[in-house]
């Protein structure tokens, strides 16, 4: 409605303002000056004949004027209210006149700087198209068009057919082509235009092309006693099927076709209100602690002419009968809505198609999250059986790491880089440094292990809440992993996802070299089987579980840095996922790399179903993924994957 | 506790050796002094809150220290039952504060219930048309579900309106989840760290459900107030945190009684034979899965009994009580505390959480050290992390072991093989031969 | 007999406390302070514990109050709300302190809420709500939704012409109900229920792709979309880097944000989250005197230039002025005396401006609305007159008979239909 108005007033106004621009243009500082109050405090809703008024100065400064209005680089003088246009200085700012002169400098306090809001914002790239359209520089150009498509106009239509021809770039023209179908579609007053440019789209699945065929087929409830002569119907509703009989009645009620049905409390208040002598209706006030008695004292009311009859269920019930009900386009052209719910419906499955593939990317992602938090308890927990309930520090020690080379390296993209394998290092020696010191006096008692590192983990997260503050700590992505790799308007997955699907890959193939191809891995298989065995073929036992360990933590603090690029980095970043990481490895199988990668494609997929299912709460998600997991491991107790033989120990 | 009363001989339940049956002979109390120990002490305790309490008029305890006393019990009650299910049957159960906190939001919904009922009652008083029955229900849905945004009364609370169905609650909402899921993970023969990562997982997603507005119990917000008993708005919190106090000790020292008195029985000793070797026990004939499904359930309604006593006095419940750290804690009260004897447990879960709550309350001074000043409530959890990986390490029976030292019972030199009740303990018991 | 032993008592106390009574030159008054220092609420309530020290230390400067030196009583809940209500008693019996300033979230404030009424005790509760409370022993310094929510939504239907509402909250009580009442609001002023979408997630989510891929597939229909973001804590932190990635940018996509402020900002990279909203009471670039100097003061204070001020630190530097005027203005520090005292105090904004309290216990606030910047503060885009914080909103029918007095009426309560007073004691 509000879109309409705003239409019907550029409309009037633009018919009117041209015809006065071209008898002889006045200075822009007189249009300026009459609206001054205006321009200081715009809002949208009152700001557009303003806005016209000043496009059709015909002042040569006038599209400079409106393009520092919309960047905020306009300001006021305090002292006489003069508009300048500001570039910083250090003084303050460097004044700009409304004619164009310099203007000296003022100090920043004695400017007040004028900031319209986005809407406003919005009028004036709006009102700015009709000079930038066609400006020499592409990236004004692009400008201009975005702007179109994002408050597409009926007015916009032909300037933009103008400024398709003269354009040089094909990549902008290529856009302008686009927007002008877009715009013909819903703007030109010619219905075969219309049909053909919806046609042309065939099923194209741009959000901009759904955006702009779906206010075609919207359609509105109507209650009548025929079919409406010269409406658009979509469809006549059945009573039962399409809608229920109260959904019906209301919209009886609420187009006067019908007698408002009584709500409990008008009963009550209308007994209330018809109280005799301690009874209402003939019933003593006692017994009213009881519907039937009341309905009984309302109708005895009734009968008595004393308040209004309410609709019975045999009146709603004629009411329901006498009338039909229909879905009616609000687009008067019947051949329009048909090509556009042909269109919509063409556009509609590949929409559900991609949907899915963008759920499946999504859920990958999840996977490889869970799967990269999991890593390095597969190694801790799956090989060597050590229950480490510390393993969450070690992912938040790991983005601790992160935040702090960032503070000693601006460069981003380099930060990164030494950030992971410092990242690294500090956890691999927090983790060596734990199994000498405790855990290996625990080998044999796995459930005092849970204990230990259990006072580890609160004893470190303590530590980082007292180093780092409760804050949220920055870690930032560098430039390049910003944005998101987009196959259509559909299907996205942001770049720094897919860096940490690339990441646990990466490290999938290295558990994989290390525990097959290299000799420490030959040696911690041999411990893991038989560490008496071992020992004797020469092996020390020591050596390599403090490896295995330190490598399982480093692990974790690699993903502790890919983690918290893309959430929060606060000292209770890895207690978020230690819960879920153990299910993780439990689910899969402990011992078996394969194992955890099942068990974390096997929750993320989970996760993303059941949210999708059930879009409006993500708790409820999480809930039913692990009510899953503990039904499931009723089933398969060894997990997903268990091995078998004398690998599977005991 | 007496090590000797655990079957010396694999001949079978029938065979008890000379000795265990001499002792057996003395009676119950005789045998396990600590026993009345602990019940003078609680008594005394109680006798010396109560006379020095507000409720008495001689004001030298508050009433907050009585509400935290009170409180204290019953953890420790908890703390009694995780002792027998972890210490003397080895079950290392990560989800019984999931019990605690369900008992407390089966009795939170009468009290809560007959609370707004009664200001509901007081409100509609006024109007010259007695309310039906359905307006009341109405009323009070509104008042306990306007604050999360609903006015509908869900199923679960049908029975909220009545004391005694509520309590049945208490009892079998904990029992019959501990039922089922003991069930299903004993018969999969779910052992070991994998069952404590399985109960940690039950009460994670017990307490994400609640977390949802739409569980039915206000969501976050949970259920509060719980302190204004119904009925009771005229007497006094002193005199109300008194008398919770009471009933709360009078819980655990009858519930002490009870166990001490079942676990040094030969239940006792089939449970610690469980902990000690599983396999072993059921190669002899014993229902292993039997047993172990009888103390985790049973275990698990204490804690639901514990909780119902605790959360009037705490005033609010909501799911963060069942968040998986809850349970940690309570492991790690009776690590501290001396595991596999009932005082260690005690004493674990009041000392720990009494000096937690002193420390984070801002009273302990700080401590310099010249360059710095330390301050508890930045370092006291960190003080109380190494404090557990000290007690695994070095004191393996906890608080409960300077006992022993002091009775002059010194253990076992024990060559290097590890303690404790895993498979450490039946080495332990080798060793002391 | 009972009046030998409590003065035998009280002259041993103060033999006790002698030596320290003298460091502190005289008697003093005790502020207790309520706030987490630990655990998952410590990120944003440790700031106003400090905050409060650094008020009390500037009164003490001055000479403090009736005389008398103030003294704080900081204690820790740790972000455990069964706590809060245990340190509230214990601050009000134990510590017997004059009036408490804490609580953030909902929760820790119905937890306090029976034990400061049943003790008739005095607390400041600094944080922006869900509103539908009134209690005698409250007063609530934050927004009310009538002076946040409903102008962020005016602003949104006015200003930007959204069409479409995603209103994305963390799953509890002040989200639930706020977008409760927005619902009731949109559909009043026209929008159909159809064009509302909802979605609440847990505290400190971090997996919020697919949350924004459905928000932006809601501008299929071609009706401009705007999200109501209630989103909690440091949950924003993943929520606003997935904007980001996903190049939702603010004239597409507009976020309005009620639960982020300068201090949420700080924990990320905001150049590409320029343009996106958020609506508060205050905001550290307000360009006023009074703001300049308490900027400068807190950095001094916490000696970290980089620190923030925000919306809750206001609060509770004009309830304190507030109760430091009230006090004064009654004489004395007990709590009835300073609850009549409170209503009608006056107190300068940091914004500009004069906060007033009203009867029901809320302030008269102006809204003040921002467009994020790429350093992290706000640019005021829209600052409303003040306006009265309304206890019981208009938009949802229970509350809108309710009314709350504590003046004329002496109910927080009151239905005006009926015109009898629901209940003294709040709802918890």
């Amino acid at each position: 409605m509000l879109r309409a108005l705003c239409l019907a007033l550029t409309l009037v106004l633009g018919l009117t303002l041209p015809a006065r621009s071209q008898s002889g243009s006045e200075p822009l500082a007189a249009v300026v000056a009459r609206h001054a109050e205006a321009i200081a405090k715009p809002s949208r809703q009152t700001i557009g004949p303003v806005i016209d008024a000043l496009a059709a100065s015909g002042d040569p400064m006038t599209a400079a004027f409106l393009q520092a209005w919309e960047a905020k680089h306009l300001g006021q003088r305090k002292s006489d209210g003069a508009f300048f246009l500001l570039t910083p200085d250090p003084a303050g700012f460097a004044l700009t006149a409304l004619d164009g002169t310099p203007a000296g400098t003022a100090a920043k306090a004695d400017i007040a700087e004028l900031k319209p809001n986005a809407g406003v914002r919005g009028l004036i790239s709006t009102a700015l198209v009709q000079f930038t359209l066609s400006d020499p520089d592409p990236a004004t150009r692009t400008a201009a068009l975005d702007s179109i498509a994002k408050d597409p106009t009926a007015e916009s239509l032909a300037p933009l057919r103008a400024a398709i021809d003269g354009e040089p770039d094909p990549a902008l023209k290529a856009r302008k082509i686009r927007l002008e179908r877009l715009l013909t579609l819903q703007f030109d007053p010619d219905h075969a235009a219309r049909i053909a440019a919806i046609d042309g789209f065939g099923s194209d699945l741009g959000l901009d092309v759904r955006a702009a065929l779906s206010p075609l087929v919207a359609t509105r409830r109507l209650a009548a006693t025929a079919a409406p002569a010269g409406a658009n119907i979509a469809r006549e509703l059945r009573l039962g099927r399409d809608l229920t009989r109260t959904e019906a009645y209301d919209l009886l009620t609420a187009a006067g076709l019908a007698p408002e049905r009584l709500s409990l409390e008008d009963q009550r208040a209308a007994l209330a209100a018809h109280i005799v002598a301690g009874r209402t209706g003939g019933i003593p006030l006692a017994e009213l602690a009881d519907q039937d008695a009341r309905d009984r004292a309302y109708s005895a009311l009734e009968a008595s002419g004393t308040v209004p009859p309410a609709a019975t269920a045999d009146e709603v019930a004629a009411a329901l009968a006498a009338h039909r009900f229909y879905d009616v386009y609000s687009e008067p052209d019947a051949a329009v809505t048909a090509a556009a719910a042909a269109a919509l419906d063409r556009i509609g499955l590949k929409v559900g198609a991609m949907q899915a593939a963008d759920l499946g990317l999504d859920a990958l992602s999840l996977a490889s999250i869970y799967f990269l938090a999991a890593i390095g308890l597969a190694i801790t927990f799956g090989v060597m059986g050590v229950i480490n309930m510390a393993h969450g520090e070690f992912i938040t020690l790991g983005a601790y790491t992160g935040y702090v080379v960032q503070l000693f390296v601006p460069d981003l993209t380099l930060s990164i880089l030494i950030a992971l394998p410092l990242a690294f290092a500090v956890t691999f020696a927090a983790g060596v440094a734990m199994e000498r010191l405790v855990i290996r006096h625990l080998y044999k008692r796995p459930l005092e292990t849970l204990l230990a590192t259990f006072g580890i983990s609160i004893a470190i997260q303590q530590v980082l809440k007292n180093i780092f503050g409760t804050q949220a700590r920055p870690l930032t992505a560098p430039a390049w992993l910003d944005g998101a790799l987009s196959v259509n308007d559909v299907v996205s997955i942001s770049t720094i996802r897919v860096a940490i699907f690339g990441l646990a890959v990466l490290f999938l193939g290295f558990f994989i070299w290390l525990m097959r191809r290299t000799r420490l891995g030959l040696e911690v298989r041999a411990v893991t089987q038989n560490p008496a065995m071992a020992a004797s073929m020469g092996i020390n036992p020591d050596r390599i579980n403090m490896l295995t360990f330190g490598i399982g933590s480093g692990i974790a603090g690699i993903a502790g840095v890919a983690i918290g690029l893309f959430a929060k980095v606060t000292s209770d970043l890895g207690s978020d996922y230690i819960v879920q990481s153990f299910m993780t490895v439990v689910v899969g199988g402990v011992g078996s790399i394969w194992g955890t990668l099942a068990g974390a494609s096997m929750i993320g997929a989970l996760q993303k179903v059941i949210e999708f299912l059930n879009p409006s709460n993500t708790l409820a998600a999480q809930t039913y993924m692990i009510l899953f997991i503990i039904l499931f491991i009723q089933v398969r107790p060894r997990g997903i994957i268990a091995l078998r033989g004398r690998a599977a120990g005991d | 506790m007496p090590v000797s009363s655990v079957p010396k001989y694999p001949g079978g339940p029938g065979a008890a050796p000379p000795a265990a049956s001499a002792l057996a002979r003395r009676g119950f109390l005789a045998r396990n002094p600590s026993v009345l120990w602990f019940l003078g002490l609680l008594a005394a305790l109680c006798l010396t809150i109560t006379a020095l309490s507000p409720a008495l008029d001689l004001d030298m305890v508050s009433t907050s220290f009585i509400k935290t006393l009170g409180k204290t019990l019953c953890l420790c009650l908890a703390a009694l039952a995780m002792d027998v299910v972890w210490g003397y049957a080895g079950i290392l159960s990560l989800g019984h504060m999931a019990f605690f906190a369900l008992g407390g939001y089966m009795i939170g919904q009468w009290l809560m219930y007959a609370r707004t009922e009664e200001i509901v009652l007081a409100a509609l008083a006024s109007d010259p048309i007695p309310p039906t029955a359905a307006e009341i229900a109405q009323g009070v849905a509104s008042q306990i579900f306007g604050v999360v945004g609903s006015s509908e009364m869900p199923l679960i609370w049908t029975f909220a309106d009545s004391l005694p169905l509520q309590l049945a609650l208490v009892v079998l909402v904990p029992g019959t989840l501990a039922l089922v899921f003991g069930w299903l993970a004993f018969r999969s023969r779910v052992t070991g760290v994998y069952l404590s990562i399985l109960t940690q997982a039950m009460t994670l997603a017990l307490s994400l459900f609640l977390f949802q507005n739409d569980s039915g119990l206000r969501g976050n917000n949970g259920l509060s107030g719980l302190q204004n008993l119904p009925g009771l708005s005229a007497t006094g919190q002193d005199a109300v945190s008194l008398a919770f106090f009471l009933v709360s000790a009078a819980a655990l020292g009858l519930t002490y009684l009870l166990l001490a008195w079942a676990i040094s029985g030969k239940f006792g000793s089939v449970l610690r034979a469980i902990r000690d070797d599983e396999a072993r026990v059921r190669f002899l004939g014993y229902p292993v899965e039997g047993y172990k499904l009888f103390v985790f359930t049973g275990t698990a309604i204490l804690c639901g009994l514990a909780g119902a006593l605790y959360y009037p006095q705490a005033g609010i419940i909501n799911p963060a009580e069942l968040a998986p750290i809850a349970s940690i804690y309570l492991a790690v009260w009776v690590a501290i505390g001396g595991r596999g004897r009932l005082y260690g447990a005690v004493i674990g879960a009041a000392v720990v959480s009494l000096l937690s709550s002193w420390f984070t309350g801002g009273r302990a001074p700080s401590l310099p050290l010249g360059f710095a000043s330390l301050d508890w409530v930045d370092w006291w959890l960190v003080l109380l992390g190494l404090c557990f990986v000290a007690v695994t390490l070095f004191a393996p029976k906890g608080i409960g072991g300077l006992f022993d030292r002091w009775q002059g019972r010194r253990s076992p030199d024990r060559k290097g093989a590890p303690l404790g009740p895993d498979d450490g303990a039946l080495q332990e018991r080798e060793a002391s031969e | 007999m009972k009046l030998t032993r409590r003065m035998l008592l009280a002259s041993g106390a103060a033999a006790l406390a002698a030596p320290r009574l003298a460091f502190a030159q005289g008697e003093t008054i005790k502020i207790g302070i309520l706030h987490s220092l630990s655990g998952t609420m410590a990120i944003s309530e440790t700031t106003l514990k400090d905050t409060m020290l650094m008020l009390i230390e500037a009164q003490n400067a001055k000479g403090g109050v009736l005389g008398k030196m103030l003294e704080p009583v900081v204690v820790d809940p740790a972000s455990d709300w069964p706590l809060f209500a245990e340190k509230a008693r214990e601050l009000l019996t134990v510590q017997k302190v004059a009036c408490m300033f804490g609580c953030w979230t909902s929760v820790s404030r119905k937890s306090v809420l029976p034990v400061i009424e049943e003790l008739n005790g005095l607390l400041f509760y600094p944080v922006q709500y869900e509103g539908e409370e009134s209690s005698k022993n409250v007063f609530y310094t934050g927004a009310a939704p009538n002076q946040q929510a409903i102008p962020a939504v005016d602003y949104y239907l006015n200003e930007l012409g959204i069409e479409k509402f995603a209103l994305l909250g963390t799953d509890y009580v002040y989200p639930r109900t706020t977008n409760n009442i927005l619902e009731a609001y949109l559909k009043s002023k026209g929008i159909a229920a159809e064009d509302i979408f909802v979605n609440y997630t847990p505290f400190g989510h971090s997996d919020w792709s697919k949350i924004v891929a459905d928000v932006v597939a809601l501008g299929a229909d071609g009706k401009k979309v705007g999200v109501i973001s209630t989103v909690n804590g440091d949950a924003n932190i993943g929520f606003y880097k997935e904007l980001a990635a996903a190049g939702v940018t603010a004239d597409k996509l507009p976020v309005i944000a009620f639960s982020v402020g300068e201090e949420e900002l700080s924990g990320l990279d905001t150049s590409n989250l320029v343009g996106h909203l958020a609506a508060w009471n205050y905001f550290q670039s307000a360009e006023t005197p009074a703001n300049a100097e308490f900027i400068a003061a807190w950095k001094a204070f916490i000696k970290d230039d980089k620190r923030v001020t925000n919306d809750p630190m206001e609060a509770h530097y004009i309830g304190f002025n507030m109760w430091v005027q009230a006090v004064t203005a009654a004489g004395t520090t007990d709590v009835d005396p300073v609850i009549d005292a409170m209503v009608g105090q006056t107190f300068p904004n940091l914004t500009g401006g004069v906060a007033e309290m009203l009867a029901n216990h809320h302030l008269t606030k102006p809204v003040l609305i921002g467009e994020i910047r790429a350093d992290g503060q706000f640019d005021i885009i829209s600052q409303t007159e003040p306006v009265p914080g309304d206890a019981w909103t208009d938009f949802l029918p229970d509350s809108a008979v309710l009314e709350a007095d504590w003046k004329d009426l002496r109910c927080g309560m009151y239905n005006t239909q009926s015109k009898t007073c629901v209940q003294l004691t709040s709802n918890y």
